[in-house]
């Protein structure tokens, strides 16, 4: 298992979600993606992603502007 | 015999329509994912980010809420690139505004097409009502969105499907056409009805007003764009900026993009490196940018701009006001320049 980090700084949503979505398509199961961006959008629109797809949010935060969201792969 | 659960693939806008469609196809019995596609130009997400004042409400992609209300998948698609075509040279012409509503639909079940395809769905599922606005879901361009999208009859659409011509799910026995509906027109009682029906409490406003290429004022700053520049194209900048800020053109090789507040001025400030930047240092005012259609602009076209960014300072009434002017290396200067008188802001200026 390992750890991935993708920056989807000044892209508004939903590109943020999106970019998540084809990220995690490359990932395998277990694999972690830390995503960092500066819509706080992403705040709701990627946990609701994860919940849809069958992904685990393992934490978000937002501090200083920038949003982090980092999501498990689940079994999709 | 066991019988194969069908797979189908639904357009989820984020609105009631195409909510009820696919929720009309789960309770037959077929498994449906939806598909959802970004095209720069939807209302839905992103706009919702750069204001200040619209921060304080609840930021939900709806295409992703609605996907949750029924317990489905959602694939979000990119289609910016492609989807400028549709934009520019649509083959059906423009509604009301910019909005290449047939073409935009025919390609959308185009792509949704070639995703079956590829995923191994049967059919594809969408909203559409017919006699409903926008001008795609007439009687007589719904065969047309099946025809040049290549969908054919593998394209069901649930809410009207009793007006329609059987499709291949019918036939095939898949979907039953009796469980399906006959709705028309613009009233949305129907769909009210059904909704409470499903036990759907809460959705979004249905029906229009996703899109900013049916928006007049935002019509008319694309074909400013092009007018420029005198080529119709754009970069998904170029359609970010322009839901953005006044946008005040005081000459035919340049334009102003003042933020109006806090949030737009943030936004803007993004784009510092992609554009000369003007901002007042000697009062509280807002952060513009200079978009021009050559790569320098001269020293009298900056001058013009600071007037035009001063007026809209607190400075507005002083003799002087200091400007920073920074390129798009990160240089800056300041300029003293006297405000625009409001007569000389033309009104034919603002975009």
């Amino acid at each position: 298992m390992s750890h991935y980090t993708l920056d989807a700084k000044r892209l508004m949503c939903p590109m943020p979600v999106i970019r998540t979505q084809d990220k995690v398509a490359e990932l395998q199961v277990g694999d972690t993606l830390e995503v960092t961006c500066t819509d706080p959008g992403a705040l709701n629109d990627i946990p609701a992603w994860c919940r849809i797809n069958g992904h685990e949010l393992v934490s978000s935060s937002e501090e200083k502007g920038e949003v982090v969201i980092t999501v498990k792969v689940g079994e999709a | 015999m066991v019988s194969t659960q069908r797979k189908a693939v639904a357009l989820i806008s984020g609105g009631l329509d195409s909510l009820l469609a696919a929720k009309a196809m789960m309770e037959q019995g077929v498994h449906v994912e939806g598909i959802n596609f970004y095209t720069g130009f939807c209302v839905e997400g992103h706009t919702h980010a750069i204001r200040k004042k619209d921060k304080a409400k609840p930021k939900r992609n709806n295409a992703l809420w609605v996907a949750e209300q029924l317990g489905i998948k959602l694939h979000i698609v990119d289609i910016i690139e492609e989807y400028k075509d549709v934009v520019i040279n649509p083959s059906h012409g423009y509604g009301q505004h910019m909005n290449p509503c047939l073409d935009c639909k025919g390609f959308m079940v185009k792509k949704a097409h070639e995703w079956i395809e590829e995923n191994g769905f049967d059919f594809i599922v969408t909203g559409e009502v017919i006699g409903q606005r926008p001008m795609s879901q007439r009687k007589d361009t719904m065969p047309v969105i099946a025809r040049e999208s290549g969908a054919g009859d593998l394209l069901v659409r649930p809410l009207c499907a009793q007006h329609l011509p059987a499709t291949l799910p019918e036939q095939e026995g898949w979907i039953d056409r009796e469980q399906m509906f006959d709705f028309s027109g613009r009233t949305r009682k129907p769909q009210m009805a059904l909704a409470e029906k499903y036990g759907f409490e809460e959705y979004a406003q249905p029906a229009g007003g996703c899109c900013f290429l049916t928006d007049e004022k935002y019509s008319k700053k694309i074909s400013d764009l092009w007018e420029s520049r005198g080529v119709r194209d754009y970069e998904i900048d170029d359609i970010m900026l322009l839901k953005v800020g006044r946008h005040i053109r005081p000459k035919k090789h340049f334009k102003v993009i003042i933020g109006r507040e806090e949030g737009e001025n943030n936004f803007l400030s993004g784009y510092r490196k992609m554009f000369t930047s003007l901002k007042t240092t000697s009062h509280a005012g807002p952060l513009a940018l200079l978009d021009s259609v050559n790569d320098e602009e001269s020293d009298e076209d900056i001058e013009l701009a600071a007037q035009i960014v001063a007026r809209y300072s607190q400075g507005r009434t002083a003799d002087k006001v200091e400007v920073e002017i920074t390129n798009k290396q990160g240089v800056s200067r300041l300029i003293k320049v006297t405000p625009i008188s409001p007569s000389q802001l033309d009104e034919d200026w603002h975009v």
